[in-house]
């Protein structure tokens, strides 16, 4: 049976990591807006075109909590795990725009990034392939004698996968510090979950593994920070793996070629009225003190960096097509 | 001194680099307290302990992925495939990701899969293939197989100390049929370099694995009937020693290209258009390959010894080509 849903709201949250969380679920909903219905729609960028609108607080509430040791694996809707990691906007702006400056210097493109020096691996395409691939980073943890943990980031749609089931039940086995962050936002592409499974919770399935899991509203950073925070310190004291659902629903396409006309109306407008920017806000105004005047004065200064590092990438290069061969195999 | 085994040699190398590095771990089915299906890994949880010799599931994706992650968290995973058949089940880890690391985002991945290949053995279609290609076709891996206990040794020793993603594929065959004298200090057979098995003036075979025996004796054979071959042992399929490859064609102008693997598809079509393209004007008779029949490996005795290439097929094409 599936953990029920815990009564949040243990912590008492200050006003400054209640504003880290602002910034970066804003952030993260700027640039993504930028990418997709600006830069996308004037063919400055090209290819799959993936967001997270609606999602930010699942990246946001739990990649908050990492330490430089600890590692990542962020979805292709987490681009705040990247943010918090010390990602730069005009980096990410790069990589979209396929320049030489991107982190994958145009070899890959959207959300498919990582950083070796910042301990993010970067999306594997064959979605669920990064369960296994968080095992391995816990399991060098654990080798070295370490308190860090693995932050997994997948979806509804990974746990379908033989790769998901075989990674959950090895870390299980044996006892890796991951932290499962799962975005259950109800779509894989055009796939609602009655279609996906027979049951109601993916966390369900984690207790086959013998996994501990809870279920939380995806869409409250609160309670996100609650739960990861628990996670966090279970798998940090050598207690084996966690996982946390995050029911939440995905506010647009799976990519923006994606009208996703295959959701129907009520259900978007049912979300819509959830959205976690706003449920943080509300927070913060009734009980931080912060107004209305706060949040348009952090919109505009998300919005310049934003506008700067929009600037800043389009005059970047693009890669020189002698680097083709590049980095195939290490340097003889 | 002591003749050491191929099976022995792979034992020694893994057991020698554990030694000398402790990065190094051994990761797969069964490898712990049973010490692997072929006994690669015994006596290594009892030297060197359960974090750094482990057990795992019956989960071939799970552990290539384990072990790439481990890889990029600074570790050189030694992961053993019970069978290179079963390496399919975990070929998105391997071919979507693990071969993409470097040039995606610059992180190595020094890693070696262990897979235990080849037929001969009676082992029937699950346990007999030869599934070199995909991982060939794949950049960003090399790939290599050694056919004598000296190199067995010294690339499995090479492998490990790479920085990228080695599949190091064991003839099953060769495990308790080969064994030499091997050097008693510390070397290693470079990743890249093929070697002239015997010299010849007349046909050049080019082959590896367990096919190299098999060249051998046909060569052998040929030398009675006035036909001298030259036998080239690949040993690394990827990256190819074009220069060994060219200069072998370039000298006796006829070459068959010998592998255990199915024909179509296979190492041969592809050392055939190498040889084509940059030796052409030096030939003089066809590029013949001689491999197995394209279908699954069969497990009768009557079937498979139709199946494989055997000497007599490699004389028969010696003899052939040897008329142009």
């Amino acid at each position: 049976m599936s953990t029920p849903a815990v009564a949040h709201l243990q912590t008492k949250f200050d006003r400054d990591l209640c504003e880290r969380f602002h910034y970066y679920m804003l952030l993260m909903r700027e640039l993504e807006d930028r990418i997709e219905n600006k830069l996308y729609r004037q063919g400055k960028v090209v290819g799959g075109c993936y967001t997270g609108r609606g999602q930010e607080a699942i990246p946001v509430g739990s990649a908050i909590l990492s330490r430089p040791g600890d590692w990542l694996t962020p979805s292709h809707r987490d681009m705040a795990a990247l943010l918090i990691r010390g990602v730069t906007p005009e980096e990410i702006l790069a990589q979209y725009m396929g320049r030489a400056t991107g982190l994958t210097k145009g070899r890959d493109g959207n959300m498919h990034m990582g950083c070796s020096e910042r301990h993010c691996v970067p999306i594997i395409s064959s979605i669920g392939a990064s369960i296994p691939i968080a095992g391995g980073l816990a399991f060098a943890m654990r080798y070295r004698g370490e308190s860090n943990v693995v932050f997994n980031y997948s979806g509804d749609g990974a746990s379908s996968r033989g790769d998901w089931h075989e990674g959950l039940n090895m870390a299980a086995v044996m006892n890796l510090p991951i932290v499962y962050l799962c975005n259950n936002n109800h779509y894989a592409y055009s796939t609602p979950l009655d279609k996906q499974m027979k049951i109601a919770d993916i966390a369900d399935r984690v207790a086959g593994y013998g996994i501990p899991a809870e279920i939380v509203n995806g869409n409250d950073v609160l309670a996100i920070y609650e739960a990861s925070t628990r996670g966090v310190e279970h798998a940090r004291a050598g207690k084996g793996p966690y996982f946390i659902e995050c029911k939440t629903f995905r506010m647009s396409g799976h990519s923006a070629h994606d009208p996703a006309d295959y959701v129907p109306n009520q259900l978007r407008e049912e979300w819509s009225r959830k959205d976690p920017i706003l449920m943080l806000q509300k927070y913060m105004v009734e009980n931080l003190g912060a107004d209305e005047q706060d949040f348009m004065e952090m919109r505009k200064r998300v919005l310049d960096k934003v506008a700067a590092a929009v600037e800043w990438a389009l005059e970047q290069p693009f890669p020189d097509p002698a680097t083709l061969e590049d980095d195939v195999y290490a340097p003889a | 001194m002591a003749e050491t085994t191929y099976v022995e040699a792979i034992r020694q190398g893994i057991w020698e680099e554990m030694d000398r590095d402790d990065t190094v771990f051994v990761m797969g089915e069964d490898v712990a307290v049973y010490g692997g299906a072929f006994k690669i890994t015994k006596g290594m949880l009892e030297r060197f302990g359960e974090l750094r010799v482990v057990d795992t599931p019956l989960a071939e994706s799970g552990i290539v992925g384990a072990g790439t992650g481990a890889a990029i968290n600074g570790l050189r995973p030694v992961l053993e495939m019970q069978f290179a058949d079963f390496m399919a089940c975990g070929f998105d880890q391997i071919t979507n990701f693990a071969a993409k690391c470097r040039y995606r985002w610059g992180q190595a991945i020094p890693m070696v899969i262990r897979a235990p290949a080849g037929g001969n053995i009676h082992g029937g279609p699950f346990h007999s293939q030869n599934v070199e290609m995909p991982y060939v076709h794949t950049p960003g891996l090399k790939v290599v197989q050694p056919s004598t206990a000296h190199d067995a040794k010294g690339l499995i020793k090479a492998a490990i100390r790479d920085d990228d993603p080695v599949i190091f594929l064991e003839h099953k065959y060769l495990y308790r049929s080969v064994k030499e004298e091997l050097p008693t200090e510390d070397y290693t057979v470079p990743i890249g370099e093929a070697g002239v098995r015997r010299e010849g003036s007349d046909i050049s075979i080019i082959t590896y694995g367990w096919m190299v025996h098999v060249a051998l004796e046909a060569a052998e054979n040929a030398s009675g009937e006035g036909i001298s071959v030259e036998v080239l042992d690949l040993r690394t399929l990827v990256p190819l020693d074009r220069e060994s490859i060219l200069d072998t064609a370039k000298k006796t102008s006829k070459v068959i290209l010998l592998h255990e693997d199915t024909l179509t598809g296979g190492m041969g079509g592809e050392l055939a258009g190498i040889i084509s393209e940059h030796a052409f004007d030096y030939l003089d008779g066809p590029l013949v390959r001689v491999a197995a029949a394209d279908t699954p490996v069969p497990f009768s005795e009557t079937l498979e010894r139709a199946f494989l290439p055997s000497v007599e097929d490699v004389l028969a094409k010696i003899r052939w080509l040897h008329r142009f």
